[in-house]
């Protein structure tokens, strides 16, 4: 699955990370970073993340339909 | 012993309410699903009420959330339940009419806490819960006419941060000695004290309203020390109350206290008067008086959360304890946000709880701070402000101690 997150939305409320620790996580100077294509292990996580996250700023493709 | 489900009314078309019918479907309910809102239009993202959609960032056409497109729903807007009539499995709604269900979601929200002291001007004085309360706020806000905030929590210091970035005078009044205070702490509410005095915030300590002045239209206040403020407006933000008086007389277990919420289970099943699971009623959202997700020593078993994050988190059990299905495994850990005057504080689990604080790094440079927040000798909450990347970890701990003691029914 293909993730994409967009930084003009994103506001590091962080629900992602809690989601999907995995995929997601802050470095040290309070950066979002991902991994934009992860495993397919990871499409559950990725999914609720992306349902979780409150300014709906992430997107994903290729999912498992 | 449960029949098969294959009418489900949601009450509530707020954000609970979306979540709670998106999850019934994710699940495989093929059924009636019929969605009541109090207001004339769908759900909209309440968290911008208080910040973007008042500046002006955000248009009000902006804030409505999306849908699934598949949901398959029927919306019953400006439409209120008055009454819940179990034995008949119906809801009455103001109108006269009843709908009735095998599957009921209570998703009914809050209200805010109105105004409680002498009688107040009919003119200027508002409350902020809905989008209709959010417009008649910003066209005050954009008058320019100095505001009178009573309460700092989290809404009332929102909204005077939005208030000062569009350069209208602030009071704002609480009774605590520093903003935020009864669910931050002391450390936390000196660091908003800080920000607030630099982006010009009069800040009331130790104060309270005695009256709203005003013929037809507010014109200020009268406080506790007997000083006198000038205000074209006030927002008065007291707080929050379950929607529940709809309940009354169902045989549906309320809380105790002034705001009592709808008492559930941790699958979010509304409990009956017997404590025994009601059948075929779960609960979502601000309505409802949870179980402490975080039991220690003294803490109350059951408690009204109202964050965000309570909406989103526990769909999923509660449509799956709906439909009879198996839940999922883990209980989620609370968690909120607020963006104020440049801070970004975000959360997990529950600092008001705390008996002790602990202070992990204060940068008042740049303006950064790590709390944690601790019952009888346990992580009960987190707070960061501009250092969201400590939080994962402490939520992490929260749910290896959470599972090491083994709290959890």
């Amino acid at each position: 699955m293909r993730v994409h997150v967009d930084r003009a939305v994103c506001e590091n409320h962080g629900q992602c990370v809690f989601a999907a620790p995995e995929v997601f996580a802050f470095d040290d100077d309070e950066v979002l970073r991902y991994d934009p294509s992860p495993g397919p292990g990871l499409d559950e996580a990725v999914t609720r993340a992306a349902r979780v996250c409150p300014l709906r700023a992430i997107t994903l493709d290729g999912g498992p339909e | 012993m449960s029949r098969r489900t294959e009418a489900v009314v949601v009450v509530g078309a707020g954000l609970a309410g979306l979540s709670a019918a998106t999850a019934l479907r994710d699940r495989g309910f093929g059924g009636r699903l019929t969605v009541v809102g109090d207001e004339p239009h769908g759900p909209y993202d309440r968290p911008s009420l208080s910040k973007d959609l008042l500046t002006g960032r955000r248009a009000e056409e902006q804030t409505g959330l999306p849908l699934p497109p598949d949901l398959g729903a029927r919306w019953v807007l400006g439409r209120s339940a008055v009454r819940l009539d179990r034995a008949g499995r119906r809801v009455l709604l103001d109108d006269g009419s009843a709908l009735e269900y095998d599957g009921l979601v209570v998703a009914s929200g809050a209200s805010a806490v109105p105004w409680p002291g002498p009688p107040a001007p009919p003119g200027g004085v508002h409350t902020l819960r809905g989008r209709g309360d959010a417009l008649g706020l910003r066209a005050a806000l954009r008058r320019g006419d100095p505001l009178l905030v009573v309460g700092a929590g989290f809404v009332g210091s929102e909204v005077a941060s939005a208030a000062r970035e569009l350069g209208v005078p602030v009071t704002l009044v609480d009774r605590a000695r520093t903003p935020l205070e009864g669910a931050l702490g002391p450390v936390a509410g000196r660091l908003f004290a800080g920000a607030q005095a630099r982006a010009g915030v009069d800040f009331r300590a130790g104060t309270a309203v005695r009256r709203l002045l005003g013929e037809r239209s507010l014109s200020g206040a009268e406080l506790s020390d007997g000083t006198r403020v000038r205000a074209g407006a006030a927002l008065v933000a007291l707080g929050a109350r379950p929607n529940t008086a709809w309940l009354r007389g169902s045989g549906l277990r309320l809380g105790g206290g002034a705001a009592p919420g709808l008492v559930c289970d941790h699958r979010r099943r509304a409990l009956g008067q017997d404590g025994a699971p009601a059948e075929g009623v779960v609960a979502l959202g601000d309505v409802v008086a949870a179980p402490n997700p975080l039991p220690g020593a003294g803490a109350p078993s059951h408690l009204v959360i109202g964050h965000w994050s309570e909406a989103v988190d526990h769909a999923d059990a509660a449509a799956a304890a709906l439909l009879g299905q198996e839940g999922p495994g883990t209980e989620p850990v609370p968690s909120f946000w607020s963006d104020q005057f440049g801070l970004r504080v975000r959360s997990v689990g529950l600092p008001r709880l705390a008996d002790r604080t602990e202070v992990r790094e204060h940068d008042p440079d740049r303006s950064r701070l790590e709390v944690t927040y601790h019952r009888g000798g346990r992580l009960v909450g987190a707070l960061t402000v501009n250092r969201t990347s400590r939080l994962a970890a402490h939520r992490a701990r929260i749910l290896r101690e959470r599972a090491a003691h083994g709290a959890l029914a």
